[in-house]
């Protein structure tokens, strides 16, 4: 038993859950009582979605408690084929419903054999594995499911596409700035002329997976989910992937030579001319790319040397560590990951880019490391954005966990050249919004507010008793003074001199009027 | 006259495969209402990611509200739950010193059948912090239904009333002297036995409800909950009880029977006709005759003219998740809208039996058919209904 105030990662079923409203026509149904649902609002509400989320439960409640589910879960799932058609029904327990230890791939089972879709039990430790972990064994889970039923019904398409082509894994619902990331990946990769066979799960269809293996490799932008989908295609149909993130002008260049690699190798066996992609890289970092020459400008030429934090999830946090360092001539103290079971490869990939790590999913650790470090800016996810406001320092946000803040409206992609641009004018503006305060501070800025006040006061005469003070001050700070104007206003109206509570109300009821 | 509610209102029941919320958000409206507690609710990832996001920015003020978070180990007995709870609770009591400390109970602990209520007793001992517990879970409940299970729990702490004749003579003494000193003071109160009303509002709402009554001479003796848990009102016998939301009633029935309080049965303060007829309720238990309601209410409906524009003649679909319904409803048709169907998780016919017949006299005035209400709805069957 532990304390806990806040995670980082959610529970296990959210991820499975996360993965299968992705999907095109999957439904997932979740054992849980009810209340556990909350998925579907969330979705809607961060990704403005117009449609209902496909996903629904089948409810957990006293008697299920006592005698079982028996027939109830198998009926649940035999509805949603009738009534919606789907390709696939992914069955989901959660943290309660896992200790009631019930048989559900029986169910599935049954129930497999009357219906029409496909029906896969999301088999997930749920106190073993978090949110990110869940998501991506499920996507792995359900890729496998597909092509081994293929290799069964002997449907097998050995051949390869003609001209190359990839598969993008690990864009889907809920993910920090995926759906720009994956624009820009497809505009980057029409630019390099390669064809995108398969994007999943986001917008893919089940009955399309079983082409996955007719791209000459796999993308996988965010290591974290994505990555067991891309090691088993490769162990069972050896199929490459590029596991870099391309982040920054670096990675980005790093990535396009990878591409151009693969691209080259499996040239030589189909009909294709190599590739050379040098000058493309060259002319988007030198060019196209703002960020680069934003690095030698003087607005960022006086950011070099100043500390910050960064904390988030390993593919996030490592590349904006690099960045900053590598491309903007800025220290890292501190940086860290909540995302555990992937720390070895975060070590590696920071090392001596920073002067401490830090791995914890423990957000008060966190905030005694910044509280410690005292850095001019943090970089970290919405958690360090409040201990930021809490400290006074300045916070951009990198990473998921995520707040309706990160799902703009506008473009505003991580990845790609466009994302080194998005980048840099959020490290910038953090550090600039910082400096003003700090610059109105000393120079004694901060004079128009008082002058604004004094003229006011044309209170003379109006008595507020002890009660109507005491009502007064439990309104909320930012709306007080307009209620103290009004309610002078209505007494000064009203010829009455001293205000009581009573007064206040009827001054609140004749405002809608 | 239940009767005729059983011939006119037809109340069905369908499946329960609806969405709402689980009653542990009742955490995120209770810890700001009452102001020196402190939320701890047993259960696992799942809930804690919940409030979470139900809490919104409130979480990063860190409020007084934390999670117990079960592991695996907790989960198959290795670790004592005992123990773990009472780390738990020093801590909370060495980094915020609450007045006290309420257990939530979840799925989770209904499961692992956590005994909550034989561990807190013994805590509260220990600790020097009084605990409550209250079982808000998905099983058994929805949404608000939360609130009513600890406020359930917090009645049997509220004092006796022997207390409470002591504080009467003195307001009554207080009466003569306010009486002499200033002729301005507008009203005083008659002598009536207490009132205490119970449900959870902003107490600025609670103020305007307490001003409604005084304008009527009625004084309400507490809230349950009060602004602070130091401060809750006295209950026992002789004491007039009447609640404000219309989810209560659990609460409703432990002050009946613990606490051995009347309970007025009163349609609830939703809108200007239902405030209207849950002070007409009122004052007649006490003897009162209520002052100038019409004109108040007319006045109300008056100022709302270019609202009630708008949604005069368009219909209304509930489908239910709030055990408000029955109320909004009321208040809608009242404002000439349509109400086809009224979904709700769940309804205590007793306890809303004033709030139905007023559902029906509204119909009738507005003459609009009475809508039918299906507890336990199912969604897709809504759905369907409301396409066709």
């Amino acid at each position: 038993m532990k304390l806990a105030y806040w995670m980082y990662a959610g529970p296990a079923h959210i991820g499975t859950l996360r993965v299968a409203s992705s999907f095109k026509n999957v439904h997932a149904i979740m054992h849980a009582p009810l209340g556990d649902d909350y998925f579907n609002v969330m979705r809607s509400m961060l990704e403005r979605e117009r449609d209902f989320t496909a996903a629904t439960a089948s409810i957990v409640d006293r008697h299920v408690l006592a005698r079982g589910s028996q027939e109830r879960v198998v009926d649940n799932i035999l509805r949603k084929d009738k009534e919606e058609y789907p390709d696939l029904i992914i069955l989901t327990p959660t943290c309660t419903s896992s200790i009631l230890q019930e048989d559900l791939q029986n169910f599935v089972n049954r129930a497999s054999i009357i219906s029409n879709s496909d029906v896969i039990f999301a088999d997930v430790d749920h106190y073993q594995v978090n949110e990110i972990q869940a998501a991506d064994r499920t996507l792995e889970q359900v890729v496998r499911y597909y092509l081994d039923r293929c290799h069964r019904q002997e449907k097998w398409d050995q051949f390869l596409t003609d001209a190359p082509s990839v598969n993008i894994i690990g864009i889907f619902t809920l993910g920090f700035h995926n759906q720009h990331d994956c624009r820009e990946l497809r505009r980057l990769l029409r630019d390099l002329d390669i064809k995108i066979n398969q994007i999943i799960p986001e917008g893919g269809s089940v009955e399309d997976l079983q082409n996955l293996p007719k791209a000459w490799f796999n993308l996988i932008p965010y290591r974290e989910v994505g990555l067991m989908t891309a090691m088993s295609l490769n162990k069972e149909y050896g199929m490459p992937y590029i596991s870099t993130a391309p982040m920054g002008a670096v990675d980005m260049a790093e990535w396009i030579r990878h591409i151009q690699k693969n691209v080259n190798t499996l040239a030589l066996s189909s009909s294709s001319k190599r590739v050379d992609y040098e000058p493309y890289i060259d002319g988007q970092t030198r060019f196209v790319s703002q960020a680069a020459w934003f690095s030698r400008s003087i607005d960022c030429q006086n950011l070099t040397g100043k500390e910050t934090v960064v904390f988030g999830d390993t593919t996030h946090a490592a590349s904006i560590t690099k960045i900053l360092v590598r491309e903007m001539g800025i220290r890292v103290s501190c940086a860290g990951t909540y995302c555990k079971h992937d720390a070895k490869w975060f070590k590696e990939q920071i090392q001596g880019f920073c002067d401490e790590i830090l791995i914890t999913d423990d957000h008060a650790e966190v905030g005694d490391m910044i509280a410690r470090m005292k850095p001019s800016a943090i970089f970290g996810t919405q958690m360090e954005r409040h201990i930021g406001k809490r400290l006074d320092i300045p916070c951009g946000v990198i990473s998921a966990p995520v707040h309706i803040q990160n799902f703009p409206l506008g473009y505003r992609p991580f990845l790609g050249y466009e994302g080194t641009n998005q980048i840099a004018d959020l490290v910038y503006n953090s550090f600039a919004l910082g400096m003003e305060d700090h610059l109105l501070d000393i120079f004694g800025g901060h004079d128009t507010k008082e002058i604004i006040s004094k003229s006011l006061s044309t209170n003379i005469g109006l008595i507020w008793n002890p009660e109507s003070r005491l009502e007064l001050s439990k309104i909320p700070r930012f709306a007080r003074e307009k209620v103290e104007r009004n309610t002078d206003k209505f007494a000064r109206q009203k010829g009455i001199e001293t205000i009581t509570v009573e007064v206040m109300y009827a001054a609140k009821e004749a405002l809608n009027t | 006259m239940s009767v005729k509610i059983d011939e006119t209102l037809t109340v069905e029941c369908e499946t329960g495969n609806y969405h709402t919320f689980c009653p542990i958000s009742c955490v995120s409206w209770l810890y700001q209402k009452i102001e020196d507690s402190f939320f701890l609710v047993v259960g696992t990832k799942t809930c804690g990611y919940f409030l979470q996001n139900a809490l919104g920015v409130m979480i990063f003020a860190e409020p007084r509200y934390a999670m117990a978070e079960l592991e695996e180990g907790d989960i198959s007995a290795q670790l004592n739950d005992y123990e773990g709870l009472k780390k738990l609770c020093i801590r909370i009591r060495k980094d915020r010193d609450p007045s006290v400390i309420i257990w939530i109970g979840t799925c989770t602990t209904e499961i692992i059948k956590m005994d909550l209520e034989g561990m807190a007793p013994k805590l509260e001992w220990e600790i020097g912090i009084p605990i409550l517990v209250a079982r808000a879970n998905g099983l058994d409940y929805a949404f608000t239904q939360g609130e009513d299970t600890v406020l359930a729990a917090m009645a049997h702490r509220c004092p006796e009333p022997e207390f409470s004749f002591r504080s009467r003579k003195e307001t009554i003494q207080n009466f003569f002297t306010f009486h002499s000193r200033k002729k301005e003071e507008l009203v005083e109160y008659a002598n009536h036995p207490s009132l205490v009303l119970f449900g959870s509002l902003p107490s600025n709402v609670a103020s305007q409800l307490n001003l409604e009554l005084k304008r009527q001479s009625i004084k309400v003796s507490g809230w349950l909950p009060a602004q602070k848990y130091t401060d809750l009102p006295s209950l026992g016998d002789g004491v007039y009880v009447c609640g404000v939301n219309p989810f209560l009633s659990r609460t409703a029935t432990t002050l009946i029977r613990r606490e051995k309080c009347q309970l007025i049965g009163a349609p609830f303060p939703i809108g200007p006709d239902g405030t209207r007829a849950w002070i007409e309720k009122i004052c007649p238990v006490f003897g009162i005759e209520p002052q100038g309601l019409e004109e108040r209410e007319e006045r109300i409906w008056e100022s709302l003219k270019d609202y009630l524009d708008l949604v005069r003649g368009k219909s209304v679909f509930f489908m239910g998740d709030n055990l408000l319904e029955v109320s909004l409803a009321r208040f809608l048709i009242r404002c000439g809208m349509i109400v086809h169907e009224i979904g709700i998780p769940y309804m205590d016919k007793r306890y809303q039996a004033a709030e139905l017949s007023l559902l029906q006299d509204t119909c009738m005035k507005m003459c609009v058919p009475i809508p039918r209400i299906v507890e336990k709805p199912d969604n897709s069957n809504q759905i369907r209904r409301i396409r066709e």
